[in-house]
């Protein structure tokens, strides 16, 4: 098959992805628009209040960019993982192993899907935080910039959890004991100038929080990670889960006998 | 051991559809699936690939569709090997997996259309081609349904136009008339006799050995991982030393009944059973009869002539299987 044959298979897999994520829009988009609103009127609102200014900006505008972007990490590591780990249970991923489809299609294909739907749910939950405080875009190109690629890292990352998954219980264990605790600890809620040096020196180590602070400076101007080294993070990571992604599609492993 | 399939030998200008070289597959877990098989289908063949459950007929399939990786040999798709041209020999197959495995959410049509562009066909070839396969396998009208709704019968025609759709030269079945009603799987015969009269080499599999028998030219035995035979499906049942008849008498089968030259046992009042062998018919059977005075009303095979084969081959190496396990506490 040639290229632009690829490129139709390519279409093909990323317009069943968004079908899927239209059809089931009760449970795609709903679900975490109702769980950040309650994060906006709890933590913004009423707590919000009582905790003033953080990093310059009122708590609900300093809160909002992290809200929004962990709405995208969460939903674009869910979609690919449940999407891609349903296919493979219910056995019509086949469909795509037995047609020439290349590793890379296979990837970009459901990826696609991912970054969709973290967009998607990030877009509303945005027009949610509009009803709450007031927002601005101080650099669109870094904001749009970051937001894809963490969509497509989670993405990337919610696609190797479904290679390896082998019963629906090890399709929650990585969201709830890795990366809940990941975005939580991530600069969502606080800037790592009010950690004690010792866990900020730690919270280093989490790659969440350079695209959490990476998406604020693309909003807000404010960071507590340099620009530079939040793209280095994320751009390393898309590349590092791209290359895992393929080698284990490639060689078939979680997905052929 | 070599095995040239029947249709080559007659004509060996006509192309191999499939052909598998010292195929081998060990599982992990240290189980030996395929032991070094050797096997050709010629194009435009109808080819029944038998054995029973665990045998490695499935394990054989999914190596030839790359859903199994192998662990030797080689398997070339209308020449194309896919350790060399994987994309080639994947775009000459069209495969229907024994389970069923349709996205059971997608519509009826979606789970045809998304397979066709999977296989890169332009939106508007995809489309028709869609439709095409979905009238002829009689699924047009249900296509606004999803594919869990549908009964039995329906998903199977759903998944061969699922395959078809991207008009495969090579048409992979395994086991497709799985739990199917008789008037479904023989609409399903006639389907699959018109494709491959059209060109389209058919492989199947099934547990029904009636419809390998019908259906097929030839004919390959799988059992143990091993080619136990491969020839044309005449020939094999040509093999067969005898064959056993049912016969309904007209009138109560006499207490004293002797039909000369022939073996037999009543079954009930008016049943009788006959062994004829290779080197007896049936007009020798009737003349006997006719001379002891009997009046036969009907009569009938008491086995598929296939199955009767197939379970003394595998039978047979299930024998020798015991007797060289048996072998060292002998020597002992």
């Amino acid at each position: 098959m040639n290229f632009q044959g690829q490129l139709i298979a390519l279409y093909t897999i990323t317009r069943k992805e968004v079908i899927r994520i239209l059809r089931i829009w009760m449970q795609t988009i709903v679900p975490p628009v109702i769980t950040m609103t309650l994060y906006f009127v709890i933590f913004g609102n009423l707590i919000g209040r009582r905790v003033g200014e953080m990093g310059g900006f009122d708590y609900m505008q300093f809160m909002a960019p992290g809200l929004i972007m962990m709405s995208v990490i969460t939903n674009s590591y869910g979609n690919v993982v449940s999407s891609f780990f349903a296919a493979k249970f219910q056995g019509h991923l086949q469909e795509m192993l037995v047609a020439p489809v290349k590793s890379w299609v296979i990837i970009l294909g459901h990826v696609g899907g991912g970054i969709i739907r973290g967009l998607l749910v990030g877009g509303v939950v945005t027009v949610v935080a509009l009803f709450f405080t007031q927002l601005e875009v101080k650099h669109p190109l870094i904001t749009i910039s970051m937001l894809v690629l963490t969509a497509t890292v989670f993405s990337l990352g919610g696609m190797i959890n479904a290679i390896f998954a082998r019963k629906f219980d090890d399709v929650s264990i990585i969201p709830s004991f890795v990366l809940g605790p990941l975005t939580y600890l991530g600069g969502v809620f606080y800037t790592t100038a009010l950690l004690p040096e010792f866990w900020a020196r730690v919270s280093a180590f989490n790659p969440i929080l350079y695209m959490v602070n990476g998406f604020r400076y693309g909003m807000l101007g404010v960071s507590d990670i340099s620009i530079v080294s939040a793209y280095a993070i994320v751009i390393a990571f898309v590349f590092v889960a791209f290359a895992v992604c393929f080698y284990l599609i490639s060689r078939g492993i979680g997905i052929r006998d | 051991m070599y095995w040239l399939a029947p249709a080559s030998r007659a004509q060996s200008a006509v192309m191999n559809a499939l052909s598998l070289r010292n195929l081998t597959k060990v599982y992990a877990n240290g189980f030996t699936a395929l032991h070094g098989i050797d096997l050709d289908v010629a194009e435009g063949d109808f080819f029944a690939l038998l054995g029973p459950n665990g045998a490695g007929k499935t394990t054989a399939i999914g190596i030839i569709t790359s859903l199994v990786n192998k662990t030797g040999g080689t398997v070339e798709v209308f020449g194309h090997d896919i350790d060399k041209d994987l994309a080639a020999a994947k775009s000459c197959i069209g495969v229907v997996p024994q389970e069923i495995n349709l996205n059971q959410w997608d519509t009826v049509y979606n789970c045809v259309f998304n397979v066709a562009g999977f296989y890169g066909l332009p939106t508007s070839r995809a489309k028709a081609r869609t439709e095409q396969c979905l009238r002829e396998l009689q699924l047009w009208d249900r296509r606004g349904e999803t594919s869990r709704n549908l009964s039995g019968g329906m998903k199977r025609r759903l998944m061969i136009a699922r395959a078809l759709v991207h008009e495969p030269r090579l048409l992979i079945l395994d086991e497709p008339t799985a739990g199917v009603d008789i008037e479904i799987r023989r609409s399903m015969w006639r389907f699959l006799r018109e494709i491959n009269e059209q060109g389209t080499t058919i492989i199947l599999t099934t547990h029904y050995l009636e419809e390998a028998e019908n259906l097929c030219r030839n004919v390959g035995i799988i059992d143990a991982g091993r080619i136990v035979e491969h020839d044309r499906m005449s020939n094999v049942l040509r093999k067969l030393h005898q064959e056993v008849f049912v016969l309904s008498l007209t009138d109560p089968v006499p207490a004293s009944l002797k039909i000369e030259g022939f073996e037999y046992m009543p079954l009930n009042e008016h049943e009788i059973e006959v062994e004829i062998f290779a080197d007896q018919n049936l007009n020798q059977l009737f003349a006997a009869l006719n001379a002891a005075g009997i009046a036969v009303s009907s009569m009938r095979n008491k086995t598929n002539r296939l199955e009767e084969l197939f379970m003394r081959l595998v039978d047979r190496r299930e024998q020798e299987r015991t007797e060289r396990v048996a072998l060292p506490e002998l020597q002992v």
